[in-house]
């Protein structure tokens, strides 16, 4: 039981790194310039539709993680440059509705491009099969290259935010945009950058999802939900409060999956009628402690502006 | 995205056919198909469209030697946009006649204003429970199956196959609940778990695990489309494949998901009514045209929407193109057609009384994954709502 509580752990992480991937750069985009962007999941969609098209016509799996990259910043860049760029000064019921259109034309646009069917992207051979994490404990090594691939790439960006120019201008911007502007940075440039990178991330988790997933026409709804709970949860704007509410609403979600079916079952005497109950409470889960932290902490647990 | 697709084909060869009697026949009979072409169910709406355009094709823009005029509408996977298309194509455009949803919610909004309407459904896909007992209804006909019966076969399949320990899930939604209970009543097996997942989810590494510590003698999952490569896929990873054997109903491996999974779905059993293997001359015909014309295998579900065609073509010569309901529901029951899976007939509430069939995904001589058939598990096989059914 407790290996298995373990490997339920190491799941929940992984799913965490995922959202995390895709929450840190919604988080930016919403933080930095005030811009709420239902089309984050569409770059996503782009970087695994990149990646696997990159994969399948090389063979190779190395080659498909930059292809899915360049993908996802160059339509990032021209989402910012066609689109967002009109919607700054305004409202955000103005960029729900643009940025959804921009869900229904990248959904489309797919269709039309690469078809309807499903795409298949194998795991890379060298990371297929499992390994023996603990005596008795075996783990996908994919999944576990997907935990250690985000691990770095949040070292990264903490780096970047903490150590750099831009990280600090990133951090400014976050706290306070107009004295930014103010002070003459170049904040057209700055937002480019941020929007940029926050595609990048996207597309990184979108590589990386090919495998697992089912890479289709419409992935990057499913998972958008949950990345906005992780950036409420975490706090606007907060790369910190990405990753922990990231790890946290994996982890929530992964061990109700996990462990509350047997819990119920011991509560209850029909079977049948505790495998409902307890499907219910596990996908509530997560918005449950969205509401917890919300009433808690209004601003999430690491807020970017005090 | 309102797309409409107009496939006139009643040409001025027609006017050759004229015959005195025939003179509201000569008035093409227009044929409404709504179906899902948007999101991630697109692959099916687009096999239904297509099968059902070839066999009006195959009889040069007729069915039954009527000539019809097929209106293809978008649903976008929205059960509002279903029910708007469905009004206006009954109000604005006069059709009686329609068919094409492929899924349950879609149909439940929809379908209740085509029977006010007076208007005939028959359906390719999408036949729930509630429209089979109770609320059966002279004009609504199924061509596919009735919802349990995918799920009652793949029990029958777990049973032959001498397993007596079964982890089931499904996601949590009705069509997922009455595929767990389907699995459940021809099974008799123990269940030594039952986990329902989210519609939403992509990720199932927590209930591999939970399969995996259950250690059961078989699988049984119905995950359709997208869900259902991700299942499968996460299965192989979690080292799965191999050790606990799985079975399906058709929806969790048709044709198309099987090109998405690759060599992961081998050894997979499926339950289904239709195979690209079947071996009888309408099959063949079938199949050779699909795969001339669109180049690609063809699903289940665009087996079903051939057949619905060829229901339709066989009523409509025999009411000589009227669409009257009270004349066409006699000529429909009869089911005089040879369907592409062999034997069909309609039971007492007009769902299929069919064959079922055990099928196994394996690669061909040439690498290939295929899905070949092995043998019948279920003869005449019914539903059990059709004693509810008062026509």
């Amino acid at each position: 039981m407790s290996l298995l509580f373990v490997e339920q752990v190491l799941n929940g992480l992984q799913l965490g790194v995922m959202l995390f991937l895709l929450a840190a750069g919604l988080t930016l985009i919403f933080g930095i310039m005030g811009i709420i962007n239902l089309a984050h999941g569409s770059l996503y969609m782009v970087g695994a539709y990149a990646g696997s098209i990159a994969a399948s016509a090389t063979g190779s799996f190395l080659l498909a993680v930059p292809a899915g990259l360049a993908a996802a910043a160059v339509t990032g860049l021209a989402i910012e440059y066609l689109v967002i760029r009109k919607l700054y000064d305004r409202d955000h019921l103005d960029q729900v509705l643009a940025t959804y259109g921009l869900v229904l034309l990248f959904n489309e646009s797919i269709s039309l491009i690469v078809g309807r069917q499903p795409l298949f992207v194998g795991v890379p051979p060298a990371l297929s099969g499992s390994i023996e994490i603990l005596p008795g404990m075996t783990f996908s090594v994919y999944r576990l290259t997907i935990i250690v691939a985000g691990l770095v790439i949040a070292a990264g960006l903490y780096a970047l935010i903490q150590r750099t120019r831009l990280g600090m201008l990133i951090r400014a911007g976050a706290t306070n945009r107009d004295m930014v502007r103010a002070l003459g940075v170049d904040i057209k440039l700055l937002y480019t950058l941020v929007f940029g990178l926050g595609a990048l991330l996207a597309g990184f988790a979108g590589v990386m999802a090919g495998p697992l997933l089912s890479v289709q026409v419409g992935m990057g709804e499913q998972i958008l939900i949950m990345t906005f709970v992780v950036v409420v949860v975490g706090g606007v704007g907060s790369i910190r409060g990405a990753l922990f509410g990231a790890i946290v609403v994996g982890l929530v979600d992964t061990l109700l999956r996990a462990f509350l079916p047997q819990l119920v079952r011991g509560l209850l005497a029909d079977p049948s009628e505790a495998d409902q109950l307890s499907a219910g409470l596990a996908s509530m889960g997560v918005y449950v402690l969205m509401a917890i932290v919300l009433l808690w902490r209004p601003q999430g647990l690491f807020p970017a502006r005090s | 995205m309102k797309r409409r697709t107009f496939l006139t084909v009643a040409g001025a060869g027609a006017a050759t056919l004229a015959a005195p009697s025939l003179l509201r026949a000569q008035s093409a009979v227009r044929i409404g198909l709504i179906t899902t072409l948007s999101g991630p169910g697109g692959y099916i709406g687009a096999d239904i469209r297509d099968a059902f355009n070839l066999a009006v094709e195959m009889e040069g823009g007729k069915l039954g030697g009527v000539p019809v005029q097929v209106v293809v509408e978008d649903d976008g996977f929205r059960p509002g946009q279903g029910k708007t298309v469905a009004e206006r194509m009954l109000r604005n455009d006069g059709i009686k006649l329609l068919t094409g949803i492929v899924f349950s919610n879609i149909l439940g909004a929809t379908l209740p204003d085509i029977l006010d309407a007076d208007a005939i459904y028959v359906s390719p896909n999408a036949s729930p429970s509630n429209f089979a007992g109770k609320e059966c209804h002279k004009n609504f006909y199924s061509i596919a199956w009735q919802n349990d019966t995918l799920h009652e076969s793949a029990g029958q399949v777990a049973k032959e196959l001498g397993h007596k320990r079964a982890f089931i899930l499904a996601p949590n939604y009705q069509a997922g609940q009455d595929a767990l209970a389907g699995f459940k009543r021809m099974f008799g097996g123990t269940i030594v778990g039952e986990q329902y997942t989210r519609l939403d989810q992509t990720d199932y590494a927590a209930e591999m695990a939970a399969i995996r510590a259950a250690n059961p003698d078989v699988v049984f999952q119905f995950h359709p489309g997208g869900l259902g490569i991700a299942f499968l896929r996460q299965y192989a990873q979690a080292g799965l494949i191999g050790r606990v054997p799985m079975v399906v109903a058709a929806p969790s491996l048709d044709h198309t998901t099987l090109k998405a999974v690759g060599d992961v779905a081998d050894g997979l059993w499926v339950s289904s009514h239709w195979n690209v293997d079947f071996d009888n001359a309408a099959n063949k015909k079938f199949m050779a045209g699909f795969t001339q014309k669109h180049n690609r295998t063809p699903t289940y579900y665009a087996s079903q929407s051939y057949d619905t065609a060829l229901a339709i073509a066989a009523a409509l010569q025999q009411t000589k193109g009227d669409i009257k309901p009270e004349n066409f529901r006699t000529a429909m029951v009869k089911a005089d057609f040879a369907s592409v899976r062999g034997a069909f007939k309609f039971g007492p509430n007009q769902h299929p009384i069919q064959d079922w069939y055990a099928l196994k995904a394996g690669k061909s001589a040439s690498g290939e994954m295929q899905i070949v058939t092995q043998r019948k598990v279920l003869t005449a096989h019914g539903d059990i709502y059709a004693p509810q059914c008062k026509l």
